[in-house]
């Protein structure tokens, strides 16, 4: 186990720059996650991490050491990778031994350590099957047998649960949480699906073009979305924004451009009159008098919850509700953001307020 | 909990990946009535056979005809043969030198095939996955060399191997040919490795693995039906090889199946028709057990990629 350090990573493709001096400081033992819409750096810097890529300025240490210019079978990490690249001729005892074998190891050794990582994972009853013979769950946890078998000092993930169907994915999201309790390995993990960060994360970094949009514990990215980008990346479903202009007028509010005044809690710094964009999640919204006057558009029941979305002046939002609600597309409701959940961010720059 | 769960996942059916081995699906076969079938399927196939084998029959019928069954077609039919006889694979074995022709053809097609495939893999792969400066005009260049015909290149290469000394040996045709094999094993083997997934040398990168080890433990058995097609296509070159074996080996002990029989069986402008054959056909047998074991790899090498 060790510690990493990001330091000021940059990356160019030829003249293209990808990632526009990033940091970030892992502690021992962390499970951070990496996260954000595709083309925004992250796997790139996870294979920085991994060796794959050169380095073009910026330190990556683990454990203490720079790392920029060490080959990855020098660095003791184990990747695993989204279409986990098992060794399709070889077994999985095999394919979890190869680093084993590749170190020189005795065969009584990697018998050893094969056996103990499949125990772990469940995964005795297959050892002398070959990948092709697996179902997509089980190639998932040979690829991570693979990675716990060298004992490695950081593990990094790629994207590992993407193929997978829906439940399954749920279910190894789970296993790979418990895994990281039990072995305590500082964890680097790529996704772009924000639920897997929030669930699984001691750490999220939110990255977009190439730079980091905000860094932190889930909840506090939850709650406290440093900017825009985060506060809509962040939660399913997404964040409602309506734009409007800061009014002080006995409370605080902010007037939408037909009219509406979507209530504010305090009155934040700044001119009255000021361009912003108000931010309420969806489970924020509660049905009652005194709301805005809203028609409802879809009404989409999941049984634990309904979703519905509904159409305030010409912009539409998503409100959540755990009750049951018989409305039916058409209908004129009243919704309420709720003052203390409201997030206020800046119409030009988008951070928060 | 982490067993029970993978029990769950383990037994979950439906994610399993079958790869379908033929391309034989039953999922339009309504469509088809049988004459449809006859005229579009099995009346083309049966005539390009027919095409195809004809020259086999006839060369296997000439080498068993006796001698007066062959020019004459008044008394005879030509497209059959009454009392066959092993006559002329018999003079063919024991009266000439052949069985020591198709060693050296054996030797010298065996050779060549392996140091041609050899070669090839090294520049293959580093053409396909060590992203060297120029690596595309290697490549590119390597299949010029492909283009340029033996009839035009038996002159130079007659004179690099008289330089070494080489002429009239069985050395000057296994260094000679790989001229022909390595362009195009090279390109064959190019396009297979690029089938097989950079994660996987990825993986083996960081599992600590140097490059010759991805090369010989990850690469080279994944791409065994590349190989196993390379080296039909190169062995299979070898033996048929004329224009060279013709120009560079002049001793009838050293002389190559294809040459010695055009070259020994024909006496003047008397044509042993029925040795010639005899001398074909036993000359063909090899190949063609050669292609019936690994027709499949050979196939799914030109056409499939590697699949996890």
């Amino acid at each position: 186990m060790a510690s990493v350090q990001i330091r000021d990573v940059r990356k160019s493709f030829g003249d293209v720059e990808i990632l526009h001096g990033v940091s970030v400081p892992i502690e021992d033992g962390q499970f951070v996650v990496l996260v954000g819409p595709s083309g925004c750096g992250k796997s790139t810097l996870l294979r920085m991490l991994a060796g794959l890529e050169n380095i073009t300025s910026g330190t990556i240490s683990i454990g203490g050491r720079v790392v920029n210019k060490v080959h990855p079978k020098e660095r003791d990490i184990a990747m695993v990778f989204q279409n986990y690249a098992l060794y399709p001729h070889m077994t999985v005892a095999k394919n979890m031994g190869f680093s084993l074998m590749l170190r020189g190891a005795s065969k009584s050794e990697i018998d050893e350590r094969v056996r103990k990582a499949a125990n772990i994972l469940g995964l005795t009853p297959l050892l002398e099957r070959y990948p092709r013979q697996l179902s997509g769950g089980q190639r998932q946890r040979v690829a991570m047998g693979r990675a716990i078998v060298r004992d490695p000092q950081v593990f990094l993930f790629d994207e590992p649960l993407s193929n997978l169907d829906a439940k399954l994915r749920v279910a190894m999201r789970t296993e790979i949480k418990e895994l990281h309790q039990r072995l305590k390995t500082t964890t680097v993990y790529v996704t772009h699906d924000q639920i897997e960060a929030m669930t699984m994360a001691d750490k999220i970094v939110v990255m977009h073009d190439g730079i980091i949009e905000q860094m932190g514990a889930p909840l506090d990215l939850y709650d406290r979305p440093a900017n825009q980008f985060v506060a809509g990346f962040i939660g399913s479903p997404a964040m409602n924004f309506l734009d409007g202009k800061l009014q002080a007028n006995g409370s605080a509010y902010v007037q939408t451009a037909q009219g509406q005044k979507l209530p504010l809690r305090t009155m934040p710094q700044g001119d009255s009159g000021r361009d912003v964009v108000y931010g309420i999640r969806p489970e924020h919204f509660e049905m009652g008098e005194g709301g805005l006057p809203a028609e409802i558009v879809v009404v989409e029941p999941t049984g634990s919850e309904t979703q519905i979305v509904a159409r305030i002046g010409n912009q539409e939002v998503i409100a959540v509700f755990r009750e049951r609600q018989s409305v039916k597309p058409g209908d004129k409701i009243s919704l309420r953001p709720r003052a203390d959940a409201a997030h206020l961010f800046a119409k030009d720059t988008g951070k928060r307020i | 909990m982490v067993k029970a769960m993978t029990d769950a996942a383990a037994e979950k059916p439906g994610t399993t990946t079958q790869v379908l081995t033929s391309d034989t699906q039953e999922g339009m076969t309504y469509l088809e009535s049988i004459p449809r079938r006859i005229v579009t399927l099995w009346l083309p196939l049966g005539l390009i056979m027919l095409i195809l084998l004809f020259p086999f029959y006839w060369m296997a019928l000439t080498s068993v005809k006796p001698n007066a069954q062959l020019i004459d077609m008044e008394t005879y039919n030509p497209f059959w043969v009454v009392e066959p006889t092993l006559d002329h694979i018999k003079k063919l074995l024991f009266g000439t030198q052949y069985p020591r022709w198709l060693w050296n053809t054996m030797y010298v097609a065996t050779a060549a095939t392996f140091l041609s495939i050899f070669a090839s893999v090294l520049a293959a792969y580093a053409i396909a996955r060590l992203k060297f400066r120029g690596s595309q005009v290697v490549g590119a260049t390597i299949f010029m060399a492909y283009l340029v015909p033996p009839s035009i290149l038996f002159i130079p290469l007659a004179s690099v191997i008289h330089f070494y000394g080489l002429f009239d040996s069985p050395l000057a045709l296994i260094l000679v040919y790989p001229t022909i094999l390595i362009p195009f094993s090279t390109w064959l083997l190019m396009g297979y490795f690029k089938t097989i997934p950079f994660e996987l040398e990825e993986c083996a990168l960081i599992d600590g693995a140097s490059r010759w080890q991805i090369l010989t433990k990850i690469i080279l058995p994944l791409a065994v039906p590349g190989l196993i097609s390379a080296f039909i296509f190169s062995f299979t070159l070898c033996w048929n090889e004329f224009i060279y074996a013709l120009t560079l080996t002049t001793s009838v002990q050293n002389k190559t199946v294809p040459v010695a029989i055009v070259s020994e069986l024909v006496d003047g402008d008397v044509y042993r028709w029925g040795s010639l054959m005899a001398g074909a056909l036993v000359g063909s047998l090899p190949l063609v057990v050669l292609y019936a074991f690994f027709v499949e790899h050979y196939v799914s090498a030109m056409t499939g990629a590697v699949k996890e």
